[in-house]
């Protein structure tokens, strides 16, 4: 496992990429390109990710899903659903994680905002990517990023002291139990449907007794 | 999406000015609907006022011991207030069943009262909807209606409101503070701001163009058993098939609202008065004059159900 998928010199998307290039195909070369005489909008933004500020000039169309991937490259966070339903976007903004489909790169100025990336590297996993490796909390691994940055700061949330829909006593603390996490998680869906492993994952960082 | 071009308001007055001056201005604070809603190009708003930074996010007490809920409040943060929790339980339950952790996080008190209806033909720009195309006509009539309302519908619409915070909102007899093009504030009911459908499904609120809602206001709390009870196809993260917000007091008098069923929080006062003769007896005065498809007739039974858990549930 050490050597396994982690010690890729290419990124899928890299491959994709250079795919498409040999089959030199004339696609559009400007992901922000428009039917000439609109009226684009461009405006300036500092977005501060991973401790980093970048420093961007943007369609102000550009959310900041799309920010992080076509500007910063920054791809580890994911387009699944563009809609906000699947949570493959997920990324914490200011501690919160939030959709970032939903919402807008120039609306972002001024937080910081915190993607797979910023979470752990190879090297140096995050609690949570590593107990995702060693439960198998994942197949195919397009959810994993949103599901990852959720849990981690899911765990927060009840930390916090933050209810939920299944909370039974709403002026006590949230328990750190199972159909707490499981309720807390709706948000992210798994194709795969490798849920339960999400759960011990999330479970065993939690550090919540079975 | 439509190209726009965008500002950040530091006032309500500053934010309202803009919408007036600007053909085409929308706010935008969480926006987790508009985006959605311009990727589809069902919203084409040329200019966009992000309202974040207006000072609207506080919960604080007001003089006669209610509570001033800022507009920019997000549904998380309203759903963990504690005096939310003790005192508007049925405020928090409702907030805590309705979409997921990420959207609550970034959506607010007031942009939920302003979400748009989940009508499946209302987001297919293919094909004919009154609501977002005046006079187009309604796919929904005589199409799959199975999540449709049952009462308040017209011949132009027959969607429903999505909101569960609403629908609680509704039960507490909560109001809407604004802030009006003209400088004045105004206070609305409730009970008041949705509309029905009519021959005009295409507005949703009584807002004027450019009104800004600062607050929402709770009374003093009206002590009872608090319950929000979401019948859904999935146990959590989907849209409600009937909701009902109830606050059932010792004596046997209760409020209920309902969600799911209408094209706005639905409360019938005097059907309220039927309690003592059981749950049937208030459903059939809430569903007075349903309409009910092929599809959806099915939410009566429901809706009195519901109602009979919902009271069992408040009785201990």
């Amino acid at each position: 496992m050490k050597n396994g998928p982690l010690d890729v010199h290419l990124t899928r998307r890299e491959l994709l990429m250079a795919g498409a290039a040999s089959a030199a195909t004339a696609a559009a070369p400007d992901a922000v390109a428009q039917p000439a005489g609109s009226d684009v909008s461009v405006a300036k933004v500092s977005l501060d990710v991973n401790g980093r500020v970048h420093s961007l000039e943007l369609d102000t169309r550009t959310t900041l899903l799309d920010a992080l991937r076509e500007q910063l490259h920054l791809i580890g966070s994911k387009k699944g659903c563009d809609q906000g339903q699947c949570g493959a976007c997920t990324v914490i903004v200011d501690g919160r994680r939030v959709t970032s489909c939903l919402t807008l790169a120039v609306m972002q100025q001024g937080h910081k905002i915190t993607t797979i990336e910023g979470l752990g590297t190879p090297e140096s996993l995050h609690p949570m990517q590593a107990a995702f490796v060693k439960h198998d909390g994942f197949q195919c691994g397009f959810c994993t990023p949103g599901q990852i940055c959720s849990a981690v700061a899911m765990l927060e949330e009840v930390k916090a002291g933050i209810p939920s829909h299944v909370t039974v006593d709403l002026t006590q603390r949230p328990q750190s139990s199972d159909a707490e996490f499981r309720e807390r998680m709706s948000g992210n869906i798994c194709r795969c449907g490798a849920y339960s492993n999400i759960q011990e994952a999330i479970v065993e960082v939690a550090g919540a007794r079975r | 999406m439509k190209p726009f071009s965008y500002e950040r308001a530091r006032t309500p007055a500053e934010a309202v000015a803009a919408a007036v001056r600007v053909q085409g201005a929308r706010f935008i604070a969480g926006g987790t609907n508009l985006l959605d809603l311009m990727k589809l190009q069902i919203e084409t708003p040329t200019h966009l006022i992000d309202v974040n930074d207006l000072a609207l996010n506080r919960i604080e007490r007001t003089p006669d011991g209610g509570l001033r809920i800022g507009a920019l409040v997000r549904n998380t943060d309203l759903a963990a207030d504690p005096t939310v929790r003790r005192d508007y339980a049925v405020l928090a339950r409702a907030l805590l069943a309705g979409a997921s952790g990420q959207l609550r996080n970034q959506a607010t008190t007031a942009g939920n009262l302003l979400q748009r209806t989940r009508c499946p033909y209302f987001y297919d720009t293919n094909l004919p909807c009154n609501k977002r195309v005046p006079g187009s006509g309604c796919s929904a009539l005589g199409g799959f209606s199975r999540q449709h309302a049952i009462v308040g519908v017209s011949d132009a619409c027959i969607a429903t409101h999505p909101s569960d915070m609403a629908i609680a909102l509704r039960a507490l007899d909560a109001t809407v503070e604004t802030f009006r093009p003209n400088g004045a504030a105004r206070t609305i009911l409730i009970a008041d701001f949705h509309r029905l459908p009519g021959n005009t499904p295409h507005l949703d609120t009584v807002l004027e163009p450019g009104e800004l809602i600062t607050a929402v206001v709770l009374a003093p709390p009206v002590g009872g058993t608090h319950v929000y009870r979401k019948v859904r196809d999935r146990a959590s993260y989907a849209f409600a098939l009937v909701s009902i917000a109830a606050i059932v007091q010792r004596d046997g008098s209760s409020r209920v609202a309902l969600g799911g069923v209408a094209p706005k929080p639905w409360r019938v006062e005097a059907a309220e008065r039927e309690l003592p003769r059981g749950a049937a007896a208030v459903a059939a005065g809430l569903l007075a004059d349903a309409r009910t498809t092929h599809d959806n007739a099915f939410k009566v039974q429901l809706v009195q159900r519901t109602l009979a858990s919902v009271l069992a549930e408040a009785k201990g």
